[in-house]
Formats: structure tokens, C-alpha cells, sequence
């Protein structure tokens, strides 16, 4: 007889996600799982009849986190549309901006939203002894982190705090954590060393994030502009980026590969190796010591149209990479049913259903293409309040009508699709791409694990923590690529030929994929008159958190959670301390208000106002 | 404006920093930033009452006398820009000292619990005095199920953690005013699909600290927390920082971009980016005619700047879009039409007439006229007689209007304007007597009406 076990609110994501478990308390495992997003905004329907140069402001404020990728996405729909080309140095500041922009979404992942997932941060403060510093640097060495923040000052000043804040008894962010609980498995030097790190990650952020500040005028939520850039490049021009600018991007371009290749990485593998692989402490008694390259499998479906960073405007089978010259190698494709082969890539094949999710299509028709789209909100759940604890409240996954979610369900030939870094390090895996293969073959080697056991809980985090480097060296390139034409002379960074709406036709249709840090992004327009008639965006964390679609099949987070698809199933040891399930959950990166979007060309408001 | 407030308990700030082995050296340059940041918005006005210089030791100080004030950050309806900017707030090893400074016992977005024990945490805080930090707005359609946590609707979990609050900051534009959600799509219902309102729309028995923008600046983010912090009586209660008559702290709010861009002197030479990538844009010419809201909007952004003094919209060459105002994806949209002529502003021509002269067309004349009519829209709004704001409240500034433009999109930086005599501020302190009374230039827009290609013919 399971329990039923709900954790609401999810945190340490972006947005709103409850999730509903079917508990097993005999076996304590996960027998099923329904994943719930509780935020709508409705901001498609906002750039309704809006100037379409206007809407990637809108669209960049579906999230603040994974900033700029919504506007770059949308100048690239509206420039599809429009037949604009931007210049090709406009296109390179984009891939700046969005090599920056990814490799600090994932720095921020790993250590700020995900590492204690992994990290007893309490743990320190109980050692007793006075060597724990000490033990911390000679952890880091052994690990190959040749990080410099690792120094044994550093270590002992961070142990203090951490001391010092649990013995002030007010713990901050680190209130009513799970520490101690027995799913931890790291020794305290590693998670000493792992929150230093955590510090240090905040530092880094903040500080190469800078780059796209050069090129956006800040951050969060930089300016774009349909047709190219803003911003000027001009060698000679103090108001201009010149000199000085390209000399500071190259030092944060350094100090990202530095943090990225001598912390980030390092401390990926070390804390994976304790988790997961056959090599792990404890292996011999996975009852205590999971093997977390075993859990957390979705099924064994990806799709990708690139690396990290390709912009594709239009379709991505058929036109080239609207970048500068990074991309051109490694070809869009889907990986389906777990055969380890590349398939061709077809936009057409993409379907939004709504079968669990508070929607309703015109005409009954149960899913549609995103060129179609429409989403007319109907919430048929409970009302508020109906909190677990102390409302006794219902179960959203127990609606009469099948619906719990806002987040649509987004099918690709009818399959759930795993998008992001783990589908993307597949499919350049699959298409040797060499910096691709020599990072995974290091960690396949040294974890005893398969390349398709990324296709986990620890899988995906490996694979980000390999994006990570793989789209730190495209940055540089990026960058250098940028550099050498400035140098050839090449200074346009903006086509005025299609900005007038009077060069528009009177109706235009465009899209764009985007390969950003949580996966595949597109963004689909028509433009009707000069104004916006209609747009829809098919999200990361829509096609990974939607619920079950029309024929009962569960999106990703509910087939990691309690689906068959993993080798073993998913544990939760103690239900009121679900620590088991925010790891795999936080494995996929959530961005809840990305994943719930809306476009209703008629649509009405609904219910009463109450305020 | 102040009210009374519990004082924080043992042990203070000064002691957890020293047990922290956090050197007194990188204190005081923590506060010294801060003191820089208290002091950017006043810094071109001479400063006035409120701007009484205050030092990194006086700050330090006060900050080291206040044990860690309990925070409860909720994030509602929103897109968590607001904490990444936060995040972001730099120049020192802030995250060292904010550990110190605040116990933040609930923030969804780095806080280690989930589900019943976040819910314990946020229940836990709410019972004691606590700062309240809202990103995000509030949806009151659907009885709030637009935006619920741990199944409560956010209209609910915020005035639970508003019943305690001994201060409350509404941060970023969703939480000020409803934001992009807020926002609605042309002839649609206000307040967007959802109906979403912000903090000072549901919370009316407490002062709200408006910290606008979308995102605020991190800088001004945890500035404005930790002058709660250094503004605390000896008795422990608090002092508001003074705030402007929409709500917004006057330390970061209280200077128009216009007014303190390092671009004005072209806009007074007449000397205006016509296209983007254009001469004059590589020069660094005035954005106006290329729809900058500067003149319009107030914020620290030129003073300031963006993550760490690296840029700014404007220094980019990008528009300002205005994202510290009330309404601006309304107000101030099309983002790149010349600001009075944006929709919204109620001028004599329709915003479409002149919409799309961006491409280059002169509107010799009209710009001027404008200006000064989009200020006398924004002078409308509702003043408070203790802070009257310039362009928003009783007093009215028009804007200098400049008397002539150059009229080559690829004029040289040396190229001399033509005149600049008469283009010097007037302060016109006149009544508020409609909307025509001072236009210099009452002529319209209509010279460039001819590009116009789309406009209302759906």
C-alpha cells in the first residue's frame, strides 16, 4: 500500500513546482510521480498586436535566470520572419552573450541551486577536530583541483563561518536543510571544500557575467536588438566597444575557463564518483549506497539542434546556424527509443498536448503543431488554499478531468523528449565531436559508467558539468573569431534594411531553435500588419517538467521520478526529508516560469476579479 | 516615516563578524560601497536634507551594533531576476558579509529545504519580526491559482508574511506594480490575463518600499536592505529610507537618467543617434530619436551603472526602456519611438503618426514639442506633498529643449551643433493646467507621417 508524499514548494529552482509521489514505504522507493507547475503569466497573450521589434523585452522576462536566451531566440523568430540577416559581427556578439550567459547558468546550477542536493554544509560544523582545513586541501589536490582558491586560509575561514553561523543557531539560507541525513555521503573535508567553492562560485559568477554587460548594458535582462546589436564596435571610437572592453572580456573569458576547467569540472567528478558508478564507496551495499547513474532515467529519448549555443533562425534541418562559424560541424538531430543513432531532426513533427495541463484547444483538437499554437488558460482545479499539511487539501493528480498542471506537454513524434545538456553531450558524442568525446571518455573511464547512463540523476549533472567546459572553449572562440574580424575592419553590427515596417510584408511567419542552458528553445511568430498576431515558445522545461500526455505517457521529470524507465527504482528513505527526489528533480535545472507560456489570440478573462 | 519596531538579539553584527574572522578592513570597504551607493542618487543635486553624507565608518558603526535581522524573501509571480541581480550586487566579497549581516530563513530560489520544512521555515520567520522582501506580483483572477505555494494562492502567503513585517520592500517591477504580467496586450483588460498586481496593491496598513526596476540594480537591491540596518534607532526600531511619490527609495531614485546621463550634452547640442550603428551612435550621440525613455524615467543607472560599474543600458547604446516607471511596457512602448509619440501618453497626434521615424525620417520641431508633452503626462500622476518630485508630482520641470538637430545620420563627432543658446533648462514651475499650456512647438508630428505603413489598418 504506498503513501502519498507531496513537496510543495520545490525550491531552489526558478518558478513555482509542486510535485505529487506515489510511496512505496516498504520498499521506500517512488512507485509514481506527477510533476505540477502552480505559476501562470500568460505573456504571450501580452505581445499580442504589439511592434514585433518590441516583444523579445517582453519575452526576455519569462525568466531571469537563463536572461538574454528569450530575446536571442526572439530577434531570431522575428529576423526568420522578416527576412533579416543581421551582420555577421552582431551574430558573434550573440554567441558571446550566449556562451557567457550558459556558462554561468550552469555554474549557478551546479553549485547554488544543486550542490547540497550532494553537500551536508552542517557536517562541518560538527567535525570535531582541528584538522578539517587541512584534510579539505588535501582532498582538493587529490581530486586534480588545481583551483586557487584552494588554500588552506581559505578553507579554515569558511569552516569558521559555517561554525560560526550554526552556533549563532540562525542558519540563514541553511534553515530546516536535511543535514544528517543519510542519503549524504560525502566525508566533511569534501563538503568543506565543496562550500568554499559554493563562495567562490558566487564570486565568479558575478564577475564574468560582465561580458555580457559589455554587450547588453547589464545583467540581468540585457538589451538585444532586431537586425544585429545595439552596442558599437569600433577600434577608434572611445564610446564605442574598443580596446579597453576586448581587454577585459579576454580576462573574463580567462577566468571562466579557469573556474570552469580547475574547479567546476574537478568537483563535478569528485562528488559524482562518491554517488554513482560502480567504483563508489559503498557499492557493495546499494541499499544505502545507490548508485545514482542508475536513477533518474527518463525515457531514452533526446533531441538537440546543436551544442550549447547554436542559433538556429528557421528551420535547423534545412538552413544553416545563424552564427558566426561555431556550430557548423555538429548537425540537429533526435536520438529515439535508446538506439544510440542520429536521426534527422524535423520541426515538423513537434506537438503541444494539453490533455493534464489547465488549457482548452479550439475545435476539441487534442494537440497542435507550435506554429498553430494556442493556449486558452481554463483552471479547473482546486481552489486556493489547499495546502497538504493543513488544509487536508486534494491532490491536484486526482482531478476529475485529468488536469493538474499549467505546464502543456510537448511531444516530438509522440515521444517525451530529454532536452538539455545530457541530450546535447549525446549528440555531439554521436557526431565525434572531439572536445565532446575527450570529456566523456574521462569520465566514462574513470566513473565504470556507459555513455547512455547519462541519462540519470548523476548523468545529467556530469554532462553539465561537461557542457560546461566544452562551451567555455567555445566562448573563447567565440571571442577570437569576434577579434579577427574587428581586426579585418569588420565593424557592423546592425542591417537597417528591414527595420522600417514599411519594408514588412503584410504577413510573415518565422521561428527559431535555440540550444540554451536548460535545452531546446524555440520561438515561434506571425506577424500580421506590422503588429504581432500570434506567438508561442516551446520551452526546456516545458517539454522536461509537462505532465502525461494524451495517451498516458509521463514527461521526463514524472518518468525520473517513478517510472521504469531507471535501472533501479528511485529511493526516498524518509518522506518528510525528500531529499532523494529534489536531486533528481534539480538534476534536470527547473525553470518554472519559462515552462508556462500562453498564446490565445481570443482570449477572455476568466472568473472574477477579487481584489 | 519610521515605526516601531523589536531590536534584533544578541549577538551583534560586530561579534558574529569578528568570530567570522571577517577582517574590519574588508567590513569598511563594504560599507564604503554602500556609502558610495546611499550617496549616487543625490550626488547632482547638491544634495538636499536627505542627502547628509554619511561615511563607511559611520555605517559600519551602526552595522556592527545589529545583531542578523531575520529576512523573508518571497518570490511570487515572477521570473527570479530579481534575486539574480541581487546576487550579482558586487565590489566586495558581499556573500561573506550578507551571511553575517542578514539570516535570510526563507528564498525559495537558495534555500536548502523544500516543501513542509520550507513551509516550516517561511512559518517560523513569520512568527518573529522580520524584514519582507517580495519579488513578483500578485494574480487575483482564478481566486489566485495563477500563482500558488505549497497551495496557498501568493495573495495569501503574502499577507501572512506581511502581519510581522516590520519592513516591507517590494523588488523589481513585478512586485511595485504588476510588471511584464501586468502588462496587456493593446485594448486588452489591465493587469494583464491574470489580473497581476503588486505588493502595495494588497498590503495598504504598511509603508511598502518600492525598489523599482526589472530588474533593480543589485547594488540598490541590497543597499536599500542594509539601510534599514543602518538607519535603526538605538531602541531597535526602524527608519524608511525617504521615498519619492512613487514609493522608490530617493537615495537611488531621485535623479531623472536624462538629467545625469553622460550623454545629455548631445541631446543639448542637438547631436542625436539617427539610426543604430550609425556615425553619431559610435560616437556616442543621444538615443532620444531612437526611443530612449531617459528623459522620462528615474533611476541611478547612469551613476551607478550595471554589475560592478561595468556598463549600462545607455553606455551600450541601447535606449533606455524605462523599467523603473510604473506601466512603462505599456507606457513607454514601442520601445524605439520617440517618448512622447509612445502609446500611452495621450498626445494631440496619434502614436502610430510618428511611430516609426526611427528609420531616419527629421521630425525637425516635433521632438521638442513632444518632450515636453510626455512630461506634463507624467507630471499627472499623484504627488506627495513631503517629497515633491520633480516630473512626477506638483512641481514640473520641462525638459531643455533643444533648438536644432544635426540632420546627417553620419555626421562626424567634430561637426559643430548649430546652435545651443536657447537649448538651457527652464523650470517652469507653472500650474498644472492641461496638457498644451507651455508646448513650444504645438505644430505636430505630421511631417512624418508618411512612413507609417502598418498603423491601425487592422
Amino acid at each position: 500500500m504506498s503513501e502519498r508524499v507531496v513537496i510543495d514548494p520545490l525550491t531552489r529552482i526558478e518558478g513555482h513546482l509542486r510535485v505529487e509521489l506515489d510511496w512505496d514505504p516498504e520498499a521506500k522507493t517512488i512507485d509514481k510521480a506527477w510533476s505540477e507547475t502552480t505559476q501562470y503569466r500568460g505573456l504571450e497573450e501580452i505581445v499580442k498586436g504589439r511592434d514585433p521589434r518590441d516583444v523579445w523585452a517582453f519575452l526576455m522576462r519569462i525568466c531571469g535566470v537563463c536572461t538574454s536566451t528569450h530575446a536571442i531566440a526572439s530577434v531570431a523568430a522575428v529576423e526568420n520572419a522578416l527576412g533579416i540577416t543581421p551582420p555577421k559581427q552582431a551574430q558573434r556578439i550573440r554567441d558571446i552573450v550566449l556562451g557567457a550567459q550558459e556558462v554561468q547558468d550552469h555554474v549557478i546550477h551546479f553549485y547554488h541551486l544543486h550542490a547540497l542536493d550532494w553537500v551536508d554544509v552542517a557536517s562541518i560544523a560538527t567535525y570535531e577536530g582541528d584538522d578539517l582545513a587541512a584534510k579539505a586541501y588535501d582532498f582538493a589536490r587529490a581530486i586534480g583541483s588545481t583551483w586557487k582558491g584552494n588554500t588552506m586560509e581559505r578553507f579554515a575561514a569558511v569552516e569558521q563561518k559555517v561554525k560560526d553561523i550554526v552556533a549563532s543557531g540562525q542558519l540563514s539560507i541553511f534553515t530546516g536543510g536535511y543535514w544528517g541525513h543519510p542519503a549524504y555521503k560525502l566525508p566533511p573535508e569534501a563538503n568543506l571544500m565543496a562550500v568554499s567553492h559554493y563562495l567562490d562560485a558566487l564570486e565568479f559568477q558575478r564577475s564574468m557575467i560582465r561580458i555580457v554587460t559589455t554587450f547588453g548594458g547589464k545583467n540581468p535582462h540585457p538589451n538585444f536588438l532586431v537586425g544585429g546589436m545595439a552596442c558599437t564596435i569600433d577600434p577608434d571610437r572611445s564610446e564605442s566597444v574598443n580596446q579597453v572592453q576586448l581587454d577585459q572580456i579576454r580576462g573574463w573569458i580567462a577566468e571562466t575557463l579557469e573556474f570552469v576547467n580547475e574547479c567546476y569540472v574537478p568537483d563535478g567528478l569528485a562528488i559524482l564518483s562518491v554517488y554513482g558508478g560502480p567504483n563508489r564507496p559503498g557499492a557493495e551495499d546499494p541499499a544505502t549506497s545507490p548508485d545514482w547513474f542508475t536513477i533518474g532515467a527518463t525515457a531514452p529519448n533526446f533531441l538537440a539542434v546543436g551544442r550549447s549555443g547554436a542559433i538556429h533562425s528557421g528551420n535547423p534541418a534545412e538552413t544553416r546556424v545563424e552564427s558566426g562559424d561555431l556550430h557548423h560541424d555538429i548537425k540537429p538531430g533526435v536520438i529515439l527509443d535508446g538506439n544510440l543513432e542520429l536521426l534527422p531532426f524535423d520541426p515538423d513533427r513537434l506537438t503541444e498536448g494539453i490533455a493534464t495541463a489547465w488549457y482548452t484547444y479550439a475545435d476539441g483538437a487534442k494537440e497542435l503543431h507550435p506554429s498553430e499554437g494556442e493556449t486558452t488558460a481554463k483552471y479547473t482545479g482546486p481552489k486556493p488554499p489547499y495546502r497538504p499539511a493543513v488544509d487536508d487539501g486534494p491532490w491536484l493528480a486526482d482531478s476529475e478531468d485529468g488536469k493538474y498542471t499549467w505546464s502543456k506537454a510537448p511531444r516530438y513524434d509522440g515521444r517525451p523528449m530529454q532536452v538539455g545538456p545530457a541530450a546535447r553531450v549525446l549528440v555531439a558524442y554521436l557526431q565525434e565531436d572531439p572536445h565532446t568525446v575527450e570529456l566523456v571518455n574521462l569520465a566514462v573511464d574513470r566513473l565504470g559508467i556507459e555513455p547512455l547512463q547519462l541519462n540519470s540523476t548523476a548523468g545529467r549533472t556530469l554532462a553539465r558539468a561537461v557542457e560546461a567546459a566544452t562551451a567555455a572553449r567555445r566562448l573563447s572562440e567565440a571571442f577570437d573569431q569576434f577579434v579577427t574580424n574587428l581586426k579585418k575592419g569588420d565593424t557592423k553590427v546592425f542591417d537597417d534594411s528591414k527595420w522600417a515596417p514599411s519594408s514588412w510584408p503584410t504577413k510573415a511567419t518565422g521561428y527559431s531553435f535555440v540550444e540554451v542552458a536548460r535545452g531546446n528553445l524555440s520561438h515561434w511568430i506571425t506577424i500580421k500588419r506590422g503588429k504581432v498576431e500570434r506567438y508561442q515558445a516551446v520551452v526546456p522545461t516545458t517539454w522536461l517538467a509537462s505532465g502525461r500526455d494524451d495517451a498516458g505517457v509521463a514527461g521526463p521529470y514524472e518518468e525520473a521520478l517513478g517510472g521504469a524507465s531507471s535501472a533501479t527504482p528511485h529511493p526516498l528513505v524518509d518522506p518528510t526529508q525528500p531529499l532523494e527526489a529534489l536531486r533528481t528533480v534539480h538534476s534536470f535545472d527547473p525553470c518554472m516560469s519559462c515552462a508556462v507560456h500562453v498564446l490565445d489570440p481570443d482570449q477572455n478573462l476568466l472568473g472574477t476579479v477579487t481584489s | 516615516m519610521s515605526y516601531e519596531a523589536t531590536g534584533w538579539h544578541e549577538p551583534t553584527l560586530g561579534e558574529n563578524l569578528a568570530r567570522a574572522g571577517v577582517k574590519r578592513r574588508d567590513f569598511l570597504k563594504f560599507c564604503g560601497g554602500l556609502a558610495g551607493v546611499f550617496a549616487a542618487g543625490t550626488q547632482l543635486d547638491g544634495g538636499g536634507a536627505h542627502a547628509a553624507p554619511v561615511t563607511a565608518e559611520q555605517i559600519a558603526a551602526v552595522l556592527e551594533g545589529q545583531t542578523r535581522p531575520v529576512v523573508v524573501w518571497l518570490q511570487l509571480q515572477e521570473c527570479t531576476g530579481c534575486i539574480e541581480s541581487a546576487l550579482r550586487s558586487g565590489g566586495t566579497t558581499v556573500e561573506e558579509i550578507v551571511l553575517d549581516l542578514l539570516s535570510m530563513d526563507y528564498v525559495e530560489a537558495i534555500m536548502a529545504p523544500s516543501g513542509d520544512a520550507a513551509n516550516k521555515a517561511l512559518e517560523d520567520a513569520n512568527a518573529q519580526d522580520h524584514i519582507l522582501v517580495v519579488n513578483g506580483s500578485v494574480p487575483l483572477d482564478q481566486d489566485g491559482a495563477y500563482c500558488t505555494i505549497g497551495g496557498e494562492s501568493a495573495e495569501e502567503v503574502l499577507r501572512r508574511s506581511a502581519e510581522n513585517a516590520v519592513a516591507i520592500l517590494a523588488v523589481g517591477a513585478c512586485a511595485v506594480w504588476g510588471g511584464v504580467q501586468a502588462s496587456s496586450a493593446p485594448g486588452a483588460t489591465k493587469h494583464g490575463p491574470t489580473y497581476a498586481v503588486g505588493v502595495d496593491h494588497i498590503i495598504k496598513n504598511k509603508p511598502v518600499v518600492n525598489v523599482a526596476g526589472c530588474p533593480p540594480i543589485g547594488e540598490v537591491i541590497t543597499a536599500t536592505v542594509a539601510y534599514l540596518l543602518t538607519h535603526a534607532n538605538a531602541d531597535g526600531s526602524l527608519n524608511l529610507p525617504e521615498l519619492d511619490a512613487e514609493g522608490r527609495p530617493r537615495f537611488a531614485y531621485d535623479q531623472r537618467i536624462h538629467d545625469s546621463c553622460p550623454r545629455r550634452a548631445h541631446y543639448d547640442a542637438g547631436q542625436f543617434v539617427r539610426t543604430f550603428d550609425d556615425q553619431g551612435a559610435r560616437n556616442g550621440w543621444c538615443l532620444y530619436e531612437v526611443g530612449c525613455k531617459g528623459p522620462s524615467t528615474f533611476s541611478a543607472c547612469p551613476i551607478i551603472q550595471w554589475n560592478m560599474h561595468t556598463s549600462w543600458p545607455i553606455g551600450a547604446g541601447h535606449p533606455c526602456i524605462g523599467c523603473t516607471e510604473r506601466n512603462f511596457f505599456d507606457e513607454f512602448t514601442p520601445f524605439y519611438s520617440t517618448l512622447p509619440n509612445v502609446s500611452g501618453f495621450g498626445v494631440e497626434a496619434s502614436a502610430e503618426k510618428v511611430g516609426w521615424t526611427v528609420a531616419g525620417v527629421a521630425a525637425a520641431g516635433a521632438a521638442a514639442h513632444a518632450v515636453v508633452t510626455g512630461v506634463r503626462r507624467s507630471a499627472s500622476r499623484k504627488a506627495a506633498a513631503e517629497t515633491p518630485l520633480e516630473a512626477f508630482g506638483d512641481t514640473r520641470v520641462w525638459l531643455p529643449a533643444p533648438t536644432s538637430r544635426a540632420t546627417e545620420t553620419s555626421k562626424p563627432v567634430e561637426a559643430e551643433p548649430v546652435q545651443t543658446a536657447s537649448a538651457v533648462a527652464t523650470d517652469t514651475r507653472a500650474d498644472d493646467s492641461g496638457p498644451n499650456s507651455d508646448g513650444p512647438n504645438d505644430s505636430g508630428p505630421s511631417s512624418t507621417e508618411t512612413t507609417d505603413p502598418s498603423g491601425k489598418a487592422e
